[in-house]
Formats: C-alpha cells, sequence, structure tokens
C-alpha cells in the first residue's frame, strides 16, 4: 500500500462527499420529520397532540385498518399466483412465451396509476364493459371502486412482478433437485411443497416485501378508485395538501406511523429470508416440457389471461389517446387531437419530466457507482455506514420522501421548495439504492486479478478504475440506469408533494388531468409514457443482449 | 431385494438426433457395471432411460420380468446418485437420508435407526444435523450415496458421482463405494468417462462409442484383449505400429514396417496374407533390447515409480515407453532397440479395426 494512513486519499473525499449528500437530502429532512411530529419548530413546544389526533377518531385510524388490509391481502394474493404462474410457465411449455414475458415486462414498468385509470375506463360507473353487462341482464352495476376496487387493480399490476422475481430464481434450480426427489418417490403437488417452495422462498418473500411496500405507498390508485375507501397516503395527501389544510405536524405523525410500519415488515422479511437463504446454481436448469390434455389447456389459459390482464390497460390507454373527446367525453372517431392538445397545454411537463428525469439518472450513476467501488473494494468503517444508510430509503415511502423534503426545505437558509432541485433530489435519493445494489453485484462479480494486473502494469488506482473497472462495468450500470430512468419518469407519490406550476412533470399532469376528466390528455400522456419505457426497454435487451430485466 | 436389467433394442432420439440407434443390455443381479464413454456417447443418457428421466423411443426395458418402459421414475424403485449430488439445501444431512424413507412411509423410532444406520456406513454421522451448505464435496457425495441406498433399491443408479471431487478424494471415495456395493449387493449402474475409475471398481464394464456399445467384459478383457482399436486405445495408453500380414513357414505373422518379424499363433484364421494391419502395444510391455524395432530417445520424463521415454522411429512416428524408474537411465539422444512380446500385443485390421486376435484363453 501506497497510501499513508493520515492522507485523506480521492476516495476518502468521494465518501465524503456523497455522505454529505446524503445527509443533506435525506437523513436531515427524515430526522427533521420525526421531530416534527412532536415538536414545533416554530413556537419550540413538544407535544404529542398530532398522534392523539391520529388515535383518537376512528376516520383515521381506520385508513391503517384499510391500508393494512390492501397491503396484505393484495400481497398474498400476487404471491400465490405470482409464484403459481411462474411454476407453471417454468415446468409447462407455453406457447408464445416469449411474448408474455416481453408483456410482464412492460406491465411491470408501466405507471401503477395508469391501470387505475384504464380499469375506470371499462369497468367503472360509466365503464365500457360496465354499460354493455347492465344492458344485457339489465341490472346496475355500480362499478369497481373502493376496496374490491383496489384490490383488482394492485393484484392485476403486481402478478406480473412476482412472477418475474420467481423465474429468476426457478431458473437457478438444477432440475436435478427435482429428479432426486422423484426417484425417491415425490411427486406432484408434494414435490412442490417439500422441494420447490421451500428453495425459493426467500425469493417469494423478497418479492412478497416488494409488492408490500409498493402497494402500501402507492398513492395514486386509492386516490383515483378508492373513493371513500382511503388508505395511509391519501390521508397523508390530503392532511397536507388537499382537503384539510395545511396541517405540518399531522402529516409528520402519520409519516411517521408508516414508516414504524414499513420498518417493522422490512426487518420481519429480513430476519425471515436471512434464516432460510440457500445458496443455488443450476448446472442444468429445469426445461419445461409440453403438457398434454387439460392440463396443457388450463396452464395456457391460466398464463394468457394473466398476461392479457397485465397489459389491458395499457390498450386501453392507446386507444383513448387517439379518440375524439368532446369536453370529458369520448366521441366517435380517431384522430391526434389529444396529442395536439397534450403538446400544447402540457408541453412544459413533457419537457420537465425528461429534464428532471435524466438530471437525476446521471447524478445517480455517478454516485452509485462510486459509493458501490469504494464500498466493496476500499471497504473502511466510513463505507460500511454510508453503504448502510443509502439502503434506508428502501423503507421511505414516496410520499413520506415528498412531506420530508418540503418540510426540510421550505425556509431560508435552505429555501428550495418549489424548485426542480428538490424534485430531482427526490428521485436520486428514491432511486440511488437500487443502482449501488446493483453496481455493487456487478464489482462482486470483477475478478479482483484484472485490477490488480492493471496496477502490476504500471496503472496507478485511478488510472485502473477508469481504464479496466469502469469499461467492465459500463454494459450492467447503463442497463440499470436505463431502468432506474423508466422508474423515474413514472415517479409520482413524492414529486405530487414537491410540485408547482412550473415544476409540473407527466405523471402529475396525467393524475390531474384524470381528476379533472380530461380522458383524453391524461390518454396521449400516458401512451408518450410508456412508449418511452418500451424504447428504453428495447435498448436495454440491446445493450445486455438479453430478453430479460434486473429489476 | 436386487434385480436383473435387461435392455432390449433401446432407442433414444432427441428430435431428429439418433443418441442411441439399438443396444442390447444384460446387467446381472447384485452386479457392479460401469458403462463408460467419452462425453457425448450417450452413457448418461442410458443412465437417465432407464432411472425414467429420459423417454424410451423403442425397445424394452425390464427389472426382472417386469417392463419398465412406462413406469414413471418413483414407482421404478431406484435409487440415483447426482453428477451434482442434488442434495436438498435445505435440509439437514439426516433429514436428506431420511427423506426417501419418509415417503415410503416408514414410522419412527425404524425411520431414525435406518438413517443413523446408514450415516455410519458413511461415516458421516457425526453430521446429522448439519446444513449441507457448510459441507465439503466429500461429505455431500456420502449424503447422496446414503440417501439413494437406504430407501434400499432394487438398482442404483450413479451419473459420475466423483467427477467433481479433487483426485484424492476420489480415490479415498472409489473405495467406499465399491465396498458399500459389496456390503449391500444392489444391482448398480455407475457411469463415467474415467478409465481408471472403471477399471478398478467394476465387475463388467461396457465401452460405449456414438451410442453403440464397443465391448462388454470384465476390466480384465477389456484391458487385455479389446475388441476394436476404439477400446484399445481408450483404455490404457497404447502405441499403434504399422504392419502386413506376410507367411512364413506356412504360419501367419507379422512384419512391421522396418522388416521387424512377430511370430504370434493367436492370429485368427480370416487373415490374408498382405492384409495391412496395426499393431498395438502398450507403453510398459516394451523392453530396451540388443534387438527389435529401431528408435531414438527424444525426450524422457520422470514420473516418480516409472521413466517415459519417448522414442522417434524411422518413419518420424513417436512412441512412448514407460520403465521401471530403478532401472538403468537412458539418455536423450541415444540409440536404442525395442523389443516386445509377441503374445501380448493386439492385432488389428487397419481399415475395419476389429481386432485379428484368437479369443482369449
Amino acid at each position: 500500500m501506497r497510501t499513508r494512513k493520515w492522507k485523506i486519499d480521492g476516495w476518502t473525499l468521494i465518501t465524503l462527499l456523497c455522505f454529505a449528500y446524503f445527509a443533506f437530502f435525506f437523513i436531515y429532512p427524515i430526522s427533521r420529520i420525526f421531530i416534527g411530529s412532536i415538536y414545533d419548530f416554530d413556537t419550540g413546544v413538544f407535544s404529542l397532540a398530532a398522534f392523539q389526533k391520529f388515535f383518537s377518531k376512528s376516520y383515521y385510524t381506520n385508513t391503517i385498518i384499510n391500508s393494512a388490509k390492501v397491503t396484505t391481502t393484495v400481497t398474498l394474493l400476487t404471491v400465490i399466483f405470482g409464484s403459481a404462474l411462474a411454476y407453471i410457465t417454468r415446468t409447462v411449455k407455453i406457447r408464445f412465451k416469449g411474448a408474455l414475458d416481453i408483456a410482464m415486462i412492460i406491465s411491470v414498468l408501466s405507471p401503477p396509476f395508469i391501470g387505475a385509470y384504464a380499469w375506470i375506463v371499462l369497468l367503472g360507473r360509466a365503464g365500457v364493459v360496465t354499460k354493455v353487462f347492465n344492458q344485457f341482464f339489465h341490472v346496475t352495476l355500480p362499478g369497481i371502486y373502493g376496496f374490491s376496487g383496489i384490490l383488482l387493480v394492485f393484484t392485476i399490476k403486481m402478478i406480473p412482478l412476482v412472477y418475474l422475481y420467481v423465474t429468476g430464481a426457478l431458473k437457478n434450480m438444477d432440475n436435478s433437485l427435482n429428479e432426486a426427489a422423484e426417484s425417491l418417490g415425490c411427486v406432484g403437488i408434494r414435490k412442490i411443497f417439500q422441494i420447490v417452495i421451500p428453495l425459493i422462498l426467500p425469493t417469494m418473500l423478497a418479492s412478497g416485501l416488494l409488492v408490500f411496500m409498493r402497494v402500501l405507498a402507492d398513492f395514486g390508485t386509492p386516490m383515483l378508485i378508492g373513493e371513500g375507501y382511503r388508505t395511509l397516503p391519501v390521508l397523508i395527501y390530503n392532511s397536507f395538501v388537499g382537503e384539510m389544510g395545511r396541517d405540518k405536524a399531522f402529516a409528520a405523525a402519520i409519516s411517521v406511523i408508516i414508516v414504524i410500519f414499513t420498518t417493522i415488515i422490512f426487518l420481519l422479511q429480513q430476519y425471515i429470508s436471512n434464516r432460510k437463504t440457500i445458496e443455488m446454481s443450476a448446472l442444468r436448469p429445469i426445461e419445461p416440457r409440453p403438457a398434454r390434455g387439460i392440463k396443457n389447456v388450463l396452464s395456457h389459459l391460466f398464463a394468457y389471461l394473466c398476461a392479457f390482464l397485465a397489459v389491458l390497460p395499457i390498450f386501453v390507454v392507446l386507444v383513448n389517446s387517439f379518440q375524439n373527446t368532446n369536453g370529458m367525453l369520448f366521441v366517435e372517431g380517431y384522430s391526434f387531437n389529444s396529442y395536439r392538445k397534450a403538446f400544447s397545454s402540457m408541453g412544459n411537463a413533457i419537457r420537465n419530466t425528461y429534464v428532471f428525469s435524466t438530471a437525476a439518472i446521471i447524478l445517480i450513476v455517478i454516485m452509485g457507482v462510486l459509493i458501490a467501488y469504494t464500498s466493496v473494494r476500499r471497504k473502511s468503517k466510513l463505507t460500511k455506514v454510508l453503504d448502510t444508510i443509502t439502503m434506508f430509503p428502501y423503507i421511505i415511502p414516496g410520499s413520506v420522501m415528498g412531506i420530508a423534503l418540503l418540510l426540510a426545505f421550505n425556509k431560508k437558509p435552505f429555501l428550495l421548495s418549489g424548485s426542480a432541485m428538490i424534485i430531482i433530489a427526490a428521485y436520486v435519493i428514491r432511486r440511488l439504492p437500487y443502482t449501488i445494489r446493483s453496481s455493487s453485484a456487478i464489482l462482486h462479480q470483477i475478478n479482483l486479478n484484472v485490477e490488480e494486473a492493471s496496477q502490476s502494469l504500471g496503472a496507478n488506482r485511478f488510472e485502473t478504475f477508469i481504464k479496466v473497472t469502469l469499461p467492465m462495468m459500463f454494459s450492467g450500470v447503463m442497463s440499470g440506469a436505463l431502468m432506474s430512468w423508466v422508474s423515474i419518469i413514472s415517479e409520482l407519490s413524492a414529486s405530487i408533494m414537491l410540485y408547482v406550476g412550473g415544476t409540473k412533470t407527466m405523471t402529475i399532469a396525467i393524475y390531474t388531468e384524470v381528476i379533472r376528466g380530461n380522458y383524453g390528455v391524461a390518454s396521449a400522456l400516458s401512451t408518450i409514457l410508456i412508449s418511452s419505457t418500451i424504447v428504453v426497454l428495447l435498448l436495454v435487451f440491446k445493450i445486455t443482449g438479453k430478453r430479460e430485466i434486473e429489476l | 431385494m436386487s434385480v436383473a436389467i435387461n435392455i432390449e433394442h433401446a432407442v433414444k432420439r432427441f428430435g431428429d438426433k439418433t443418441i442411441i440407434p439399438d443396444l442390447c443390455l444384460h446387467v446381472k443381479e447384485g452386479e457392479f457395471f460401469t458403462l463408460l464413454g467419452s462425453s457425448g456417447c450417450g452413457k448418461t443418457t442410458l443412465l437417465r432411460m432407464i432411472a425414467g428421466f429420459n423417454t424410451i423411443e423403442g425397445g424394452d426395458f425390464y427389472f426382472n420380468d417386469k417392463r419398465i418402459n412406462d413406469l414413471p421414475p418413483h414407482t421404478r424403485n431406484i435409487g440415483m446418485v447426482f453428477q451434482n449430488y442434488a442434495i436438498f439445501p435445505h435440509m439437514s444431512a439426516g433429514k436428506n437420508v431420511g427423506y426417501g424413507l419418509k415417503q415410503r412411509k416408514v414410522k419412527e423410532p425404524e425411520l431414525s435407526r435406518r438413517v443413523d444406520e446408514m450415516l455410519n456406513v458413511v461415516q458421516i454421522s457425526d453430521l446429522k444435523d448439519r446444513m449441507p451448505s457448510n459441507m465439503s464435496g466429500g461429505q455431500q457425495q456420502r449424503i447422496a450415496l446414503a440417501r439413494a441406498i437406504v430407501i434400499q433399491p432394487d438398482v442404483l443408479l450413479m451419473d459420475e458421482p466423483l467427477s467433481n471431487l479433487d483426485a484424492k478424494l476420489r480415490i479415498e471415495m472409489r473405495s467406499a463405494i465399491k465396498e458399500i456395493q459389496h456390503q449391500y449387493k444392489i444391482t448398480t449402474i455407475y457411469v463415467t468417462h474415467d478409465q481408471e475409475e472403471a477399471l478398478s471398481m467394476s465387475d463388467r464394464i461396457a465401452v460405449m462409442k456414438h451410442g453403440v456399445i464397443q465391448q462388454i467384459g470384465t476390466p480384465v478383457e477389456i484391458y487385455a484383449h479389446p475388441k476394436n482399436l476404439f477400446v484399445a486405445t481408450f483404455i490404457g495408453q497404447s502405441n499403434l505400429l504399422n504392419g502386413k500380414i506376410v507367411i512364413r513357414q506356412n504360419e501367419k505373422q507379422v512384419m512391421l514396417e522396418d522388416g521387424e518379424i512377430l511370430a504370434t499363433n493367436r492370429l485368427i484364421d480370416a487373415c490374408k496374407e498382405a492384409q495391412s494391419v496395426r499393431v498395438c502395444v502398450r507403453p510398459n510391455e516394451m523392453d530396451f533390447s540388443n534387438s527389435g524395432v529401431k528408435g531414438t530417445i527424444m525426450d524422457r520424463t520422470f514420473l516418480g515409480t516409472t521413466m517415459k521415454y519417448d522414442i522417434q522411429l524411422p518413419n518420424q512416428q513417436v512412441i512412448e515407453v514407460s520403465k521401471d524408474a530403478r532401472e538403468k537411465i537412458h539418455e536423450i539422444g541415444e540409440d536404442v532397440r525395442l523389443a516386445f512380446d509377441p503374445h501380448h500385443v493386439n492385432i488389428f485390421d487397419q481399415e475395419t479395426e476389429l481386432s485379428l486376435m484368437k479369443e482369449a484363453v
């Protein structure tokens, strides 16, 4: 080692800079919201009034029960159906499996509230399917709203997510395990429960956690389709921006309750999967085999139904975007009118989306790669702390992050509210953990000898990083960055707390247009968003040379 | 209860590619039978057909008199040891071994008794409650073996079980497997590409190539009397010398390229004069002598117990000779002559590559 201990080298400096960024845009706002729930910064008075207010009325406490009900039901249903789908498509040969996988991936990547909106168009009070059904059977269906509607939208939306995860785990399961079980006399359902499920359980739990977090944090879907059924993110939004005015302490208190909730679930999942984690690698993966008769028919039906329902919302907005509108109603005929209107009235939002997301992704990649590199290759106490802190945003829902940033930066000297910077900062904080994690994984796969070879040939550490390590990481980091970009352009729950007129993004525009009933413009914007997603997806396929994605 | 295995005219196709065109095989009850061949010769395919994991496109498979073609694997009462062991990673060693017994509804305390006894046999009793992830390859191998045998299978099938182990452990496991197989007298089919493994463990060996059995025999038969050139070169080291059949004093003999005559009485009657042949001599069958094939020592390699010489013949062909390292050491560049006992060579037809030797006496 050439570096002397007391010298602050470039890597330490980088670590410290990243630390500062996190301290400023994450630790400070989050601790502010925690303190803000029991302490009034203006008057300097400690009080538990906000919590008392929350727990005194069932109007508020019900939102916890509602959220818990929705999240657990959706998580259970999606883990069951998603895993079943993954197992079936892994063992039974399904025709057009490639197309099915693409449909699943596109569905996972599309913004969740588009699903809510599309299902209202189909099954809402005045929905296409509802109307036909009511005329045909002479009944009046109320349409899907409230609990059942939320459940339907979320379940259909999240099954592909679990499917992709569990499929990945099943790919790593060696077929000889199946054969060993069979040769010892264990077949059918018993084999699934005794061998297959225990082996993929960690993945099922991990994907379950992901579904749980996403559903719990999702604000758009219950807002659009829930009507009277209020969940925690809806309550936060309403208490902060909406109907009840700005009760900061109350919003902070709800945020604290949500974070406690997510932390418990997160720790529980970590505890279980740490105990059950099993390393697997498949020499001979399971081969899907053609099935016969009823088994074949049912397998195909189930797979196609899941894929069809997953992409149906996308087709609905696609068709709607070209349909002529008259005020709030769709009328006969197709044209580009909605697109024209979208560009003229929402041009700003479209531009903002691409500018903000691109700025954020550049920051994310630079910080992500550097943090990953220091924590994998230059391990120290400092990098370990940084590594841990950068994982916290996992458990902070977007709306909580939004409120935290807003409360922290609404006054001089840190007056950032209403700026583009605060939205970009929210994007960076929310997405950075994923980039760090994927970059670290890539680094772990690069043999240290390669870097040592470079140094033995006369390159210093920095040159080695730039000339050897970085190029080897490039394709992995690039595809990861593109996937992050996709998730950023669909972000709603944090940015809706932070936007002002000039910093509106497409997702916010879609949400507000749907609320106003301008379905045409909303559809056109959604289609632009989804098209961007698909273009990026094709780019990722091209870069990685694989027809699959890292989530 | 052990069974005899009878395979009649087996055919295996993957799509329109034929892996095994037409194969017949009879394995005796309690026998340790090895399928030997290089990768892609169809040996594992055949094993998996017997296990029931591969479909059978033609022919009949019997365990004793029972036709098993259409039986699913779990009803064939086989024990199988996989190349990568296929230990269930979420179960302890004891649970892995007891797994098959549980499927067979064996109740406590018999279950524990049999698991313990089996763990004892494979000498890993102390690992009973350990999880497989903390175990070495050899230990996992022992679990895999115990798990396959404890269910008292009719047939034990082993698919290259030692190929993932290091050299020393492999030799240790060889004798362990052989010992256990003898103790339980289970009919065993063992697949390997390692000829040394096959020779040291098997009662009989079938050498396979392109889905066709080249020769079936005991290790000694296969080594000493290979039926064709492929078997001769695949099993052990061989030097091949060109020659042709000549008739001297009404006796058929072989004349090597440099005029040396090999007088052997083991040539079959079908040999014709002037027929081109290849003479196969093992490196350890050759002696430095005052007469015999001429050559020059090009290189020598010390291998511990033996010294290996590379010797160039006048026709530029390089052959190998190995001698006891305690014998006189010859120098590189030295001109030598090599003699060998004509009764210990094997002679093959140049074109058909079939043996021209009479059956062993």
